[in-house]
């Protein structure tokens, strides 16, 4: 009895030392999240995805984010029809980013006329959960068996600068192969980024 | 009048002789700084003009190289479009920056994010310090903490 407890108890202090920040990585399922859109309303990823959705954390402030700003638009425009809609998410505490601020988001989803959704992750545990490290940072999930199962983290295509110079356009093959039924070729990149704003620890 | 716009001139003049501009390059002359030995540790740090972040935390790279310049090199890399080339040249004019200044004109930022280090995800600020001789490494990605360059610094000295 008393090893048993012993064990128990070793055990428990085993998974109290382990780190509990673990990131979604290729291939996992991700967890369902409820945030809040610019329309005011509530939106869930497993109501809002069709056969997938593109998930994509972007702010209203980064320059980044800016110089994609059409692009992503054109992928909603482009994939939501074909069940893949842009759900952008605004990660940056706008206590350190004022102009990331709900109000701020509302006002510049107008100005630009935002047909896709774009919430706000107020208390950052959804960023947190995906690593999201950056704006603009995209995650493609596909619907596999009620599950939605991750399958591609990166950049959007490899020009920031110009879209029209950009030869090889990540988002865009990805999701059309996963349409395809196939697996993703390129299901990891990397590009310059604003560093998402973090609350204080 | 006339002496008067001479001697503005003359002032604008010496302030641009004095200086410092930034070098423009490609990633194979980033990497070969990157990879190549040196006596001093090497500071590498990305950057932009227009992250907040990153600016405030350029005074301690500049202090860091007044109070150690003789063990360190200071690199301060920008990834601002090559199009803002004078923007940045004016913001290193207006801070009086003294460090090396490069701006990386090398787009397909995939291609090389890794070849810095492969922990970089690719936000700004990021900073890397090395030891070249004993091949000693310290990344990290985020806004420096006041001292927090200096222990990653002092850690890497022999």
């Amino acid at each position: 009895m008393k090893t048993k407890i012993l064990s128990l108890l070793c055990l428990a202090l085993f998974f109290a030392g382990t780190p509990t920040e673990k990131t979604y990585q290729i291939g996992d399922a991700v967890n369902d999240f409820t945030l809040k859109n610019i329309d005011g309303k509530m939106i869930s990823l497993s109501e809002y995805a069709d056969k997938g959705a593109i998930v994509i954390f972007d702010c209203n402030t980064c320059p980044y984010s800016q110089a994609y700003r059409e692009r992503i638009k054109a992928l909603d425009a482009k994939y939501a029809p074909k069940g893949f809609p842009v759900i952008a998410i605004n990660p940056n505490d706008p206590n350190k980013s004022p102009g990331d601020s709900f109000d701020k988001m509302v006002s510049y989803g107008k100005e630009h006329n935002y047909k896709h959704a774009y919430l706000q992750d107020i208390d950052q545990s959804v960023t947190r959960a995906f690593g999201a490290t950056n704006t603009p940072h995209v995650f493609i999930v596909k619907k596999d068996d009620g599950k939605m199962i991750l399958n591609y983290i990166g950049a959007i295509d490899n020009n920031t600068r110009d879209a029209k110079a950009a030869d090889k356009k990540y988002v865009e093959s990805a999701v059309d192969q996963l349409l395809k039924g196939e697996k993703v070729e390129t299901n990891k990149t990397k590009a310059i980024g604003c560093s998402i704003k973090w609350k204080e620890a | 009048m006339q002496k008067f716009l001479i001697l503005i001139t003359v002032i604008l003049g010496s302030i641009q002789l004095n200086a410092q501009q930034a070098k423009v390059v490609k990633f194979p002359e980033l990497n070969d700084l990157i990879n190549s030995k040196s006596d001093k540790i090497q500071v590498f740090n990305f950057w932009a003009t227009w992250c907040g972040p990153c600016i405030k935390e350029l005074p301690y790279f500049e202090a860091a190289r007044e109070k150690m310049g003789d063990k360190i090199e200071v690199n301060l890399v920008s990834v601002d479009f090559v199009e803002e080339l004078s923007k940045v040249n004016k913001f290193i004019t207006r801070k009086n920056l003294k460090s090396n200044i490069y701006l990386i004109d090398d787009i397909d930022y995939n291609s090389w994010i890794d070849k810095v280090d492969t922990k970089w995800s690719g936000a700004i600020p990021a900073t890397l310090v090395i030891n070249t001789t004993t091949g000693e490494r310290t990344f990290v990605e985020h806004e420096l903490k006041e001292g927090e360059l200096e222990k990653m610094i002092t850690e890497l000295i022999n």
